[in-house]
């Protein structure tokens, strides 16, 4: 037996019932109605606690003005990111890029799942495509093969990379890339493998 | 006691097809639990399928069969009506046996 | 048949690196898949759901055949593609997974937390897993039942009832969870699913704002996850997720996840309903 077909002049009065039509929720109570399951629907465990979900400036705004921020909300968002980086105490910027490619391969961080005192990896490989050799590769970002190749590894470009990498919403706000320094998810004796593999010349992502 | 198998057996030309569904966890015991012990292994080793009193196929399984196995094949001289009956026993000495009606014609 | 279901799904899931005039790969690569689910292992479970529907259990020694899933008690042809909706009963939006613990405790008289035991199954002893409630050899009477009556709607149309005020309140919710960016990865559900002709690793995305791909991503859950050696529900695809964007965990059944599927479900409207299906 295939399912009625919904009212039509239910339909007709709200077009395909979007917001601003009348016989809708309003944007206020469906906003109560989510920080109500926020609270209600989640709970602790491992290392992801509750206050994981109250969000900062950026996610709130990123997640109101999703796919449509405007410039100066976008501005004031990488204004204020910028300011949150920190850079590591040695100074040096670009450290081993064997070690960068394993972290980059790494998937491990932060779930539930994933004992706490185990370090981080990038994921990078998840949403990048990086050296040539790996085929397993997301597209959710740029491809980065060729990436220092294209750009030097001057001191600026170092800074550049890595204050990427520590806050990309520095640069893009609302970036889909998490901003793994700033988060605590990678580490200023991480971070600095990663600069490498992006840009010494001996890096299989430059080759 | 494991679950019925799921089986399928029809005329295909001259042959009986048949595709059997199997329950059955075909843990290989190199698999390890949380705590680092490897879980038992728990697999298939013997299928045998008879047929108006004979075996028409046997089978010897081992650990590199998934989970929940699926074995398809034909047989000869095989006829609508008639019953094909399946069995299969595992490394822990656990056995099931069931039967299917040929269809079609 | 491990290896060739991995196989299908790693050869589906490159089909973005292939030349175009590899693109009739496709085509094969459907019809093996049409061929994949003559072996679908979620056979078995729904045979067990099936049984489990009509056992009598319970402190009520009663079956589930009076449970409604909206099409009023006992009728569960074409119910699953008309879910979530709005039950006056509970005088809430329900999805299909939420409305058998509720009848679990109304007409069988468990406890909701004794119904909501083990939603997920796992099969072996405990391992490094991502069920919750997995133990020794334990099986899910809720993924059973869950197969069951998601079969029970093959082939139909995607059609979730959007006339309740309740109902378009779970939509809106579940749209702004979806687009809810929190946690120290800055995810939300838009981060991989909010563009088309993305990929994580090799595994394609479907944009869950485009009709097309949400209808085949809602239409193939449940499905038998042939990495798991389970089946696994749109609940656990939901909680599965949210463990990976590193939120906190989503209780089983909440509303939070309700309020997701409703949405997913809307977005899916009009597709054929294709479950429970294999997968990788």
């Amino acid at each position: 037996m295939q399912p009625k077909i919904i009212p039509a002049l239910a339909l007709a009065l709200c077009g395909i019932w979007a917001a601003g039509c009348a016989t809708g929720p309003s944007d206020s109570e469906a906003e109560r109605a989510v920080a109500e399951m926020i609270k209600t629907s989640f709970k602790t465990r491992g290392q992801a606690t509750i206050a994981r979900l109250n969000q900062d400036e950026a996610q709130a705004l990123c997640s109101k003005h999703a796919g449509e921020l405007p410039k100066d909300l976008s501005d004031g968002i990488e204004k204020a990111q910028q300011a949150t980086i920190r850079y590591p105490g040695s100074g040096k910027l670009m450290g081993d890029w064997r070690e960068g490619e394993r972290i980059a391969q790494s998937g491990v961080g932060k779930q539930f799942t994933d004992a706490p005192t185990r370090p981080a990896g990038g994921s990078c490989y998840n949403c990048h495509q990086l050296s040539k050799q790996e085929l397993s590769f997301g597209t959710i970002g740029p491809s980065l093969y060729q990436f220092g190749k294209q750009r030097g590894a001057s001191e600026a470009m170092q800074k550049y990379t890595y204050g990427k990498i520590y806050n990309s919403e520095a640069f893009t706000a609302c970036s889909n890339m998490p901003r793994f320094g700033h988060n605590g998810v990678l580490t200023e004796e991480q971070i600095p493998h990663l600069v490498a593999l992006l840009l010494e010349p001996d890096s299989p992502v430059n080759k | 006691m494991a679950d019925p198998m799921r089986i399928r057996a029809s005329m295909a030309g001259d042959k009986v097809e048949v595709k059997v569904l199997m329950a059955h966890e075909m843990e290989t015991g190199l698999r390890r639990d949380a705590s680092g012990n490897a879980i038992p292994a728990h697999f298939i080793r013997n299928v045998s399928v008879a047929h108006g009193g004979k075996t028409v196929l046997s089978a010897q399984w081992g650990t590199s069969v998934s989970r929940n196995p699926f074995l398809h094949f034909r047989f000869k001289g095989g006829r609508p009506g008639e019953k094909v009956m399946i069995t299969w026993l595992d490394n822990k000495g656990e056995k099931r046996t069931d039967e299917a009606v040929i269809a079609g014609g | 048949m491990r290896i060739d279901h991995v196989l299908a799904g790693v050869l589906v899931a490159m089909l973005p690196c292939l030349s175009p005039a590899q693109q009739d790969t496709l085509k094969e690569i459907e019809r093996y898949r049409q061929l994949l689910q003559e072996s679908n292992p979620a056979e078995l479970y729904e045979a067990r759901g099936e049984e489990l529907w009509k056992t009598r259990r319970g402190p009520k020694n009663a079956s589930l055949e009076q449970c409604d899933l909206g099409l009023g008690p006992g009728a569960v042809k074409a119910a699953y593609v008309q879910l979530p909706r709005y039950f006056a009963d509970t005088d809430r939006v329900q999805d299909a997974e939420s409305r058998l613990v509720t009848c679990m405790v109304t007409l069988q008289g468990f406890t909701p937390e004794e119904a909501k035991r083990n939603p997920f199954s796992g099969t072996g002893v405990p391992m490094i897993t991502t069920d919750p409630f997995s133990g020794v050899g334990q099986r899910s009477v809720m993924t059973d039942l869950v197969a069951w009556i998601a079969s029970q709607s093959r082939g139909m149309r995607v059609a979730p009832p959007m006339s309740h005020p309740k109902e378009r309140l779970a939509y809106r919710a579940g749209e702004k969870l979806f687009y809810y960016r929190a946690g120290p990865y800055d995810f939300g559900c838009v981060t991989c699913h909010g563009e088309e002709g993305k990929r994580i690793r090799l595994q394609n995305l479907p944009k869950m704002t485009n009709a097309k791909d949400a209808q085949r991503a809602f239409g193939t859950w449940p499905a038998y996850r042939v990495s798991e050696g389970e089946l696994r529900s749109m609940q656990w695809r939901m909680w599965e997720c949210i463990r990976q964007m590193r939120f906190p965990e989503l209780e089983f059944a909440s509303d939070a996840s309700i309020a997701l599927i409703a949405y997913l479900a809307k977005q899916a409207e009009g597709g054929t309903f294709d479950a429970p299906a294999i997968k990788r």
